[in-house]
């Protein structure tokens, strides 16, 4: 049974990130894979899981929700081989420090060497990355710029946009994945929906799975790519 | 205020291009000559609201067919902007067109300030906050923040607060401001107002109230509901609309409380307002290549989820949903709207953002068509859920039937 956890959608939802766990639990649901998709909320004990989806939040609770996952043994459910897809706030979250109002500075989760700083512009607008040749496709909206200690591959290489500094977005540590497309960025990207996936359930990979999603993706990277919009 | 000739003419600038830009191709001729004015004479619309009665009415939803329903219930056509043009430019349109002594205005939630500031309004009617196109709006709670220094400051000292008592960010920014009428409309969202605005800590509900621990609690609310009847203090009315929907009737309810503040008789508003069927081509039945549709509005997900669950389970649905400049181009908000209710149901998919639409939907496991053009399907009504563009489009393009 694969256990997916959306943690704390009340504080991390601002742009439909629920969405993620819908579509990664769907695709598992249509493949015959056994799966359960928990929405753990700030007042519940936080589940253990094979993977967690941190979404995006404003600044406020996003700084609440940092404090409840490091009392709640995130950490070590993350040390202990649990997967983590985050996007937006949330990968600021994972990193050691970020600054969202002013220049107050925030501890993060520390789970992986990163830092966020203000950036002076806010980055509001289609986000496109290049991930081992395969173009994926979101939106971002965020003031934050990121940088990366050693060890950390990015997610991929900014095509348009901003991502972590815009040269690259995301990152990839180990079973840590992450971007700054925020939102339901697994339901416009279906393949990279199915790489999240088979990762947590520890396959090379997925039986293809047509739906209107693959027409989503295609349609999106003509789009963006000013192929003409079909 | 003595008009000064500066406004004078500003006045006349705004008659002027406000008469010739619809015959010049240019819009609807409501904002074009505002700005105009606005840029002759910057106080104009403090000028043009000065010594009338005003009522301004904000919020995420529902602006709009509350105002109508204001100044149907008010009698006797008050000045109104009742397009939509909700900016300082679409106001001063408003005003310039209408001697009346009464007005009621619609303003944007990120320039209630300003139009508080303004026309000095009698009431100021607080309807909800929520997540709508957060590409370029602030933050919900960064809103609800401003609404809040503007409450409890001595520009709105003056002006009667009706405010809904359901929706915590709305509680949060008015709570504290001098004179407030809470109300207590049928809501069933409560998505965005799950964490605390004061504290973010977890919001606590029971089927009658919700609170937190910091204190913030909803209000006891002065004008709510019992059965069909609408209580407003101590008026008792038995409310029938012709617009549909529960949402349309805490619209109502806001309204007439709204009205029974500058001293208008609720039992006799309600009447006039309950006879309103269509808003600014909102609710009304039109033919878009011979198939009669009702077209519907919804721009975010507070509002399809109203609008979802007011919909007969057997009537055929399209939706159309664009993501252009006035829609916010990021439509990330369809996974926020609660589509799992229609499961088991065919759902025609139409807009630029139809793929978006049609992936959304079949994640909740609701059939999609995705439709290329529109094609006459059924004698029935069809009943079409648009967003803000996609709804213009289909407006533009039907006729009455
Ligand atoms: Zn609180």
């Amino acid at each position: 049974m694969l256990t997916i956890v959306q943690v704390y959608p009340e504080l991390l939802g601002t742009y439909g990130d629920g969405g993620n766990g819908l579509v990664l639990a769907e695709r598992a649901r249509r493949r015959g894979i056994a799966v359960r998709l928990i929405h753990a909320g700030m007042d519940d004990q936080l589940a253990s899981a094979d993977l967690y989806l941190l979404g995006g939040g404003e600044d406020g609770p996003q700084r609440l929700a940092v404090e409840l996952l490091a009392n709640a043994g995130f950490g070590q459910q993350v040390s202990n081989g649990a997967m983590v897809f985050a996007v937006c706030a949330g990968l600021q979250m994972l990193g050691t420090s970020f600054s969202v109002h002013g220049d107050d500075e925030y501890r993060g989760l520390g789970l992986v060497p990163a830092v966020t700083t203000r950036a002076t512009t806010r980055a509001v607008g289609d986000l496109v990355t290049e991930v081992n040749g395969t173009l994926m496709v979101g939106f971002e909206n965020h003031g934050g710029a990121t940088s990366f200690g050693s060890g950390v591959d990015p997610l991929g290489t900014v095509v348009r946009g901003r991502g972590n500094d815009g040269q690259t977005d995301g990152c990839r540590m180990g079973r840590i994945w992450a971007t700054y497309a925020h939102g339901p960025v697994l339901a416009l990207n279906p393949w990279l929906a199915d790489a999240v996936l088979a990762e947590a359930i520890g396959r090379d990979q997925l039986e293809p799975l047509d739906s209107v999603a693959d027409r989503l993706y295609e349609s999106r990277c003509r789009a963006l790519m000013n192929l003409g919009v079909d | 205020m003595r008009r000064t000739l500066r406004l004078q003419i500003a006045v006349l600038v705004v008659r002027a291009v406000n008469w010739a830009s619809p015959r010049l191709g240019r819009g609807s001729g409501t904002v074009a000559g505002g700005s105009v004015g606005l840029g002759i004479a910057p106080r104009l619309l403090e000028s043009l609201a000065d010594r009338r009665t005003v009522i301004l009415v904000s919020g995420t939803n529902g602006k709009t067919t509350t105002t109508a329903l204001i100044a149907a219930g008010w009698g006797e056509d008050p000045a109104t902007n009742d397009t939509g043009a909700n900016m300082p430019a679409g106001q001063v349109a408003a005003l310039v067109r209408s001697s009346s002594r009464r007005a009621v205005l619609e303003s944007d939630e990120g320039w209630l300030g300003a139009s508080v500031e303004a026309t000095q309004p009698a009431v100021i009617v607080a309807l909800n906050l929520s997540r709508d196109q957060l590409d370029r709006a602030s933050e919900v709670r960064q809103l609800a923040e401003r609404w809040r220094t503007v409450f409890v400051s001595d520009r709105a000292k003056h002006s009667v607060i009706v405010a809904n008592a359901l929706d915590p960010l709305v509680v949060f920014a008015a709570d504290g401001a001098p004179n407030v009428r809470w109300c207590a409309p049928p809501t069933s969202w409560t998505a965005d107002s799950q964490s605390c605005p004061r504290c973010t800590n977890p919001l606590r509900r029971s089927a009658e109230r919700w609170w937190c621990e910091c204190g913030l609690a909803q209000p006891a609310s002065t004008s709510y509901f019992d059965g069909d009847d609408a209580v407003i203090g101590d008026v008792r009315i038995p409310l029938e609309l012709a617009l549909p929907g529960s949402f349309n009737r805490g619209n109502a309810l806001v309204a007439l409380t709204a009205l029974g503040e500058v001293g208008v008789d609720v039992t006799a508003a309600s009447k006039r307002l309950a006879t309103v069927r269509a808003v600014a081509g909102r609710y009304d039945v039109r033919c878009v290549d011979g198939q009669p549709v009702r077209l519907l509005l919804a721009k975010n997900p507070a509002g399809f989820s109203a609008l979802l669950e007011s919909i007969g389970s057997d009537h055929d649905i399209w939706i159309a949903i664009n993501a252009r400049v006035a829609d916010g181009h990021d439509p990330s908000w369809l996974y926020d709207v609660p589509f799992e209710i229609l499961r088991g149901r065919r759902v025609r998919c139409l807009g630029d953002r139809r793929f978006d639409l049609a992936t959304r939907l079949w994640y909740a496991g609701v059939d999609v068509d995705v439709g290329e053009s529109l094609v006459p399907q059924t004698d029935r009504v069809i009943d079409v859920l648009a967003n803000y563009t996609a709804f213009s489009d289909l407006l533009a393009e039907s006729q009455p039937c």
